[in-house]
Parts: C-alpha cells; sequence; structure tokens
C-alpha cells in the first residue's frame, strides 16, 4: 500500500486555555476527495491550519507523503476562506494566479513569460481567461472563489486543502468546483475540502471525517456517514438535514 | 524669476534634494504601510523615535562634551526607539490580555512622553549642555538645517531601503496581500515582518528632521492613500506614490522659502492632504464624485430593471 497523503497522530491544538481539538488521529490516503465536516467551531479550519503549521500546536505529528510536514511543506496548496484576505488590493486576477508561481521560483527571481502562461491556463480551466485583466475587486464571490482555486492549481501540488470553497459561490461555480476536484483526483491529486453543507457530502466526497474537537469517524462515506454518527458529531445541536447517506453513494 | 533665484543658492538646493528625497521614499514605502493597514505603526515609530534622538544626543554630549545634531547619530537613535517601542508592545500584547492597537497606544505615549520630558531637560539644564539649541526643531521639522552631511544619510537609508523593497518585491507584495499563502509557499514569514517593519522604520526616520516626529506619518499615508485612487496594481500605486510625494515635498520647499514665516514641515504635510482629498473626489473609477455617479446609475437600472417586470 502507497504511504498516506497525510497522517496526523495526536494532535491537540489549544486557544489559551479552551481546547479546540482533542487527540485527533487521522489518516488521509492518496487520491481521494476527502471532507471534513462538523458544526461551526468544531476546529475544521483550525485542522487544516495546524498540519500546514499556521497555528500552533499544543502536541501532535503530521507527516505529509511519509515525510515531517517541514520537509515537505510545498507538497500542500492550500486555498484559504475567501474572506481571508483584503480583495481591494491593487492587483489583477491574472497577477494573482501568478502569486501561486512564487514559491518555485525562489528569493529575488521575478516571473516571467512561462508563468503568465501557467496563470493563464489555469484561469482557462476555471473558465476565468476572459478575467483576467480585471481588478480583483470586480469580481463576484463565484469568480474570487475560481481565481483563488486557479492560484492553488498553479502551485502544482500534489495535495490540496480547501477551506470552505462553496461558501457564498453561485450554483455553477460549485458545480465546476466540484468536476474540477474528481478531475485533480483521478489525475492522482489529493483533495481535502472544508464542507458545511451536509446534503452535497454523498455527490461531492469519497471519504469524510466528522470533526467536533475530537474525531468522531472518518472513512469511506458509506461506513462513516452513518445517522448515528453524525448525530454524535452535532449531539444536542438543533440543526437541518435532509437526505442522509445514499446507499450507493 | 524667483524660482531661478532659489535654485541658484546651495543651501536651497541642499534642503530641496533632501526634502524631495524623503517624500520619495517615505511615500513609495507607505504603499505597503498602508495596504498591511499598519499605518498606526508607523506612527508609533515616528512619536517613539523622539526618546531615541534625545537620547543619542545625550549619548553624544557625554562622549565628545558637545551634543550632536547630525543625523548620523540622530537617525540611528531614531531607529533603536522606533523597534524597541514596537518590541515591547508586541510582547505586551503576547503575555497580556492588551489589544494590538491599545499595546501600540501604551507604548507611543510612554516613549513620546519621556522623550518630551528630556527633551525639556536638555533646554532648561543648567549649565547649558552644548549643541542643545535646535534640537526641539525635531517635533515639527526644521528642513532649512539641512546639510550635505545630512544629505548623505538621508540618501543612504533611503536607497537602503529602496533597493530591499525592489529585490524583495516579489516576497513582499505576496506578504502583504496574503500572508497565508506567503507562509505555504514556504517563506519565513516571522522574517519577512520584521524586514517590512525595518522598511516602514526607514522610510519615517529619514524624514524626522525636515518634516518632525509629530507629522511624518502623513508622508507615510497621504500618498499612498491618493496614489491608490488612481492605479490599479503595486507596481504603478508605489510609483505614483513616489512621485506625489516628492511634489508634495517640492511645493512645501518652495512655498516655505518664498513666503517668510511659513514652516516646511506642516506645508509638505497639507499639500499631501490636499492631493488625498482631490483625489479621492475626483479619481475616475474610486472617486466619490464620478466613481458614485457610476454606482447611483447601476442602481438606477437595476431599479429600472425591477419596476418594468
Amino acid at each position: 500500500m502507497t504511504v498516506p497523503a497525510i497522517q496526523v497522530e495526536k494532535l491537540t491544538v489549544t486557544y489559551d486555555a479552551e481546547p479546540v481539538l482533542w487527540d485527533i488521529d487521522l489518516t488521509v490516503p492518496q487520491r481521494v476527495v476527502m471532507g471534513l465536516v462538523g458544526p461551526n467551531g468544531a476546529g475544521k479550519s483550525t485542522l487544516l491550519k495546524s498540519i500546514l503549521d499556521l497555528t500552533p500546536k499544543l502536541a501532535g505529528q503530521i507527516k505529509v507523503l511519509g515525510q515531517p510536514f517541514a520537509a515537505n511543506r510545498k507538497a500542500i496548496g492550500y486555498v484559504p476562506q475567501r474572506s481571508s484576505i483584503d480583495w481591494d488590493f491593487p492587483t489583477t486576477v491574472l497577477d494573482l494566479v501568478v502569486m501561486g508561481t512564487y514559491g518555485r521560483l525562489g528569493w529575488f527571481r521575478r516571473p516571467g513569460e512561462r508563468e503568465r502562461a501557467d496563470a493563464m491556463a489555469a484561469l482557462k480551466r476555471l473558465g476565468m481567461d476572459a478575467y483576467a485583466e480585471r481588478q480583483i475587486n470586480e469580481l463576484s464571490g463565484g469568480q474570487q472563489q475560481r481565481a483563488f482555486l486557479a492560484r492553488a492549481f498553479v502551485q502544482d501540488a500534489p495535495i490540496y486543502f480547501l477551506d470552505e470553497p462553496f461558501a457564498g459561490v453561485d450554483v455553477p461555480t460549485e458545480k465546476l468546483i466540484v468536476q474540477l476536484l474528481h478531475e485533480l483526483r483521478d489525475e492522482g491529486k489529493t483533495i481535502v475540502v472544508v464542507q458545511h453543507d451536509l446534503k452535497t457530502v454523498g455527490e461531492y466526497l469519497d471519504q469524510v471525517s466528522l470533526i467536533n474537537q475530537t474525531l468522531v469517524a472518518s472513512g469511506d462515506v458509506e461506513s462513516s456517514f452513518s445517522e448515528q454518527l453524525i448525530e454524535e458529531t452535532y449531539s444536542g445541536r438543533s440543526r437541518i438535514c435532509s437526505p442522509i447517506v445514499k446507499g450507493d453513494a | 524669476m524667483i524660482l531661478w533665484e532659489l535654485l541658484g543658492d546651495h543651501t536651497f538646493r541642499t534642503v530641496l534634494l533632501g526634502t524631495m528625497g524623503v517624500g520619495a521614499v517615505s511615500g513609495s514605502i507607505g504603499c505597503f504601510a498602508y495596504l498591511r493597514r499598519q499605518s498606526l505603526v508607523g506612527d508609533v515609530v515616528a512619536h517613539s523615535s523622539l526618546l531615541g534622538i534625545v537620547l543619542f544626543f545625550l549619548i553624544s554630549y557625554w562622549l565628545t562634551g558637545e551634543g550632536s545634531k547630525s543625523l548620523f547619530v540622530l537617525i540611528p537613535g531614531a531607529m533603536v526607539a522606533g523597534v524597541l517601542a514596537l518590541g515591547l508592545s508586541q510582547w505586551i500584547v503576547s503575555c497580556t490580555s492588551v489589544r494590538a492597537d491599545s499595546g501600540l497606544g501604551v507604548m507611543l505615549a510612554i516613549f513620546f512622553g519621556t522623550g518630551i520630558m528630556l527633551l525639556r531637560w536638555v533646554q532648561k539644564a543648567n549649565p547649558p549642555i552644548p549643541g542643545r539649541r535646535g534640537l526641539d526643531s525635531y517635533l515639527f521639522g526644521m528642513a532649512a538645517s539641512m546639510t550635505w552631511a545630512d544629505l548623505v544619510m538621508i540618501a543612504i537609508v533611503g536607497v537602503g531601503s529602496i533597493a530591499v523593497m525592489l529585490l524583495l518585491w516579489k516576497e513582499l507584495k505576496v506578504f502583504t496581500f496574503d500572508p497565508l499563502l506567503a507562509q505555504s509557499l514556504g517563506y519565513r514569514t516571522r522574517w519577512l515582518d520584521w524586514l517590512m517593519i525595518g522598511i516602514f522604520v526607514n522610510g519615517i526616520v529619514i524624514g524626522i528632521q525636515c518634516i518632525g516626529v509629530v507629522l511624518i506619518i502623513a508622508m507615510l499615508v497621504a500618498p499612498a492613500a491618493a496614489a491608490r485612487q488612481w492605479t490599479e496594481s503595486l507596481e504603478s500605486m508605489v510609483v505614483l506614490a513616489a512621485v506625489i510625494g516628492a511634489s508634495c515635498a517640492a511645493i512645501g520647499t518652495v512655498v516655505s522659502a518664498v513666503v517668510s514665516g511659513i514652516p516646511t514641515g506642516p506645508v509638505i504635510v497639507l499639500a499631501g492632504a490636499t492631493v488625498v482629498l482631490g483625489s479621492i473626489l475626483f479619481a475616475p473609477k474610486r472617486g466619490i464624485l464620478f466613481g458614485g455617479r457610476k454606482r447611483a446609475s447601476a442602481a438606477m437600472q437595476v431599479r429600472f430593471r425591477e419596476s418594468s417586470k
């Protein structure tokens, strides 16, 4: 069996004295689309950030493709929540996507024709090539998300983390993103998404991890996304959830 | 013409070169402060630097018997005090429940207050401290006192920080725009953060002589705020801010040379404020007048479409 894409062992994260994540053991195999599912404040984004070392950990080990994270940090392309940046920054869509290539350029070197061509190709894949010269503050929510994804694609990482890629985007964009994630998986990439909508879990994801401070369950959607486990994850909270797992999902 | 006469004057040329250089450097560096929303950080550095200026003046007095007002002595003092104030405020924020802006405010008050107190003491000390005269002009600036040696120091600090900014352009750009991306691309963001602060500090301390510690923050923020209204890329914004900064400096220097009794620093700052006001009113896309009209007409169309349904 191949090494897992991500292996998290005994991860604990706290903000001040409040535990956010508690003793998480999680394995993400290669070539899957895995969703992190759980209520608000369950620590889904924090899990992504602590794997990426963007948030301090109290305890825990992270391995990326069998290596410690520090040795393999460029293996993960990260798409943060759209709201995490200032969309009024003076830059064009193309320029935003070119920033994804900075990692491979190293210090001092400027992006050139090749980087711009790669960025255009990524924009084309997301149906955004017509917007290349637009200012980023002229984009709709869905277009912003597409531009963000294009930027991640030019990083050409084997693993992608997407924090709420479907938040506030239009339906066509959501469909396009899902289709792309499946294409990327078929090309051999591993994708981890934070997902809010429980209704689409069966349709969008191969694997699911149910999180609420602790890891409630993790594995194939068929086995892990059961009504009982979801109940446990969201325990005590009122929630609306229509169809649970379709048998043949 | 009076301008030609002025340009023939060696002192005036020195001062004009100095203020324009300061305007250009502070203006371009200020774009990063503006986009990172760190104007307050800049103001803390500026005000706190007074303490460093007075302390380094006193150190030079104890070492040589006469207090030095050379920028070679006072700029390092301003840098040390500015960085120390920022470091202390970060330390307070990290180990108490005080929030970042309050931490900065407290440090500004402590450093500036102590600076003012020491400055008073230096001026009133008996027997008088040699060289003390004119030290208080660092509060509001005294461009006319600029010497060639000061100009050389301004050039060293200014050219140095612009060179670093250009060399690490893409790193600083991505760090300013999206620190999370910068970190996930593998950049050492703690290091970039301090580098950025170092560049801010340089952009501030070179202006303490001609603008003064109280108003220099305007030279960091005003050209950037004005330039942002007209431009659509970081590159053009920085260039335009440098041009605006230098132009305002030139206006202030000429006006104060022609009209007697008008101080240079405040006129430079007022020129900057006027450009900002003009820009937010008249800029084609973002200005209140034309940008606003565009928004209004879009709203009108939506309303029309809805009413005709």
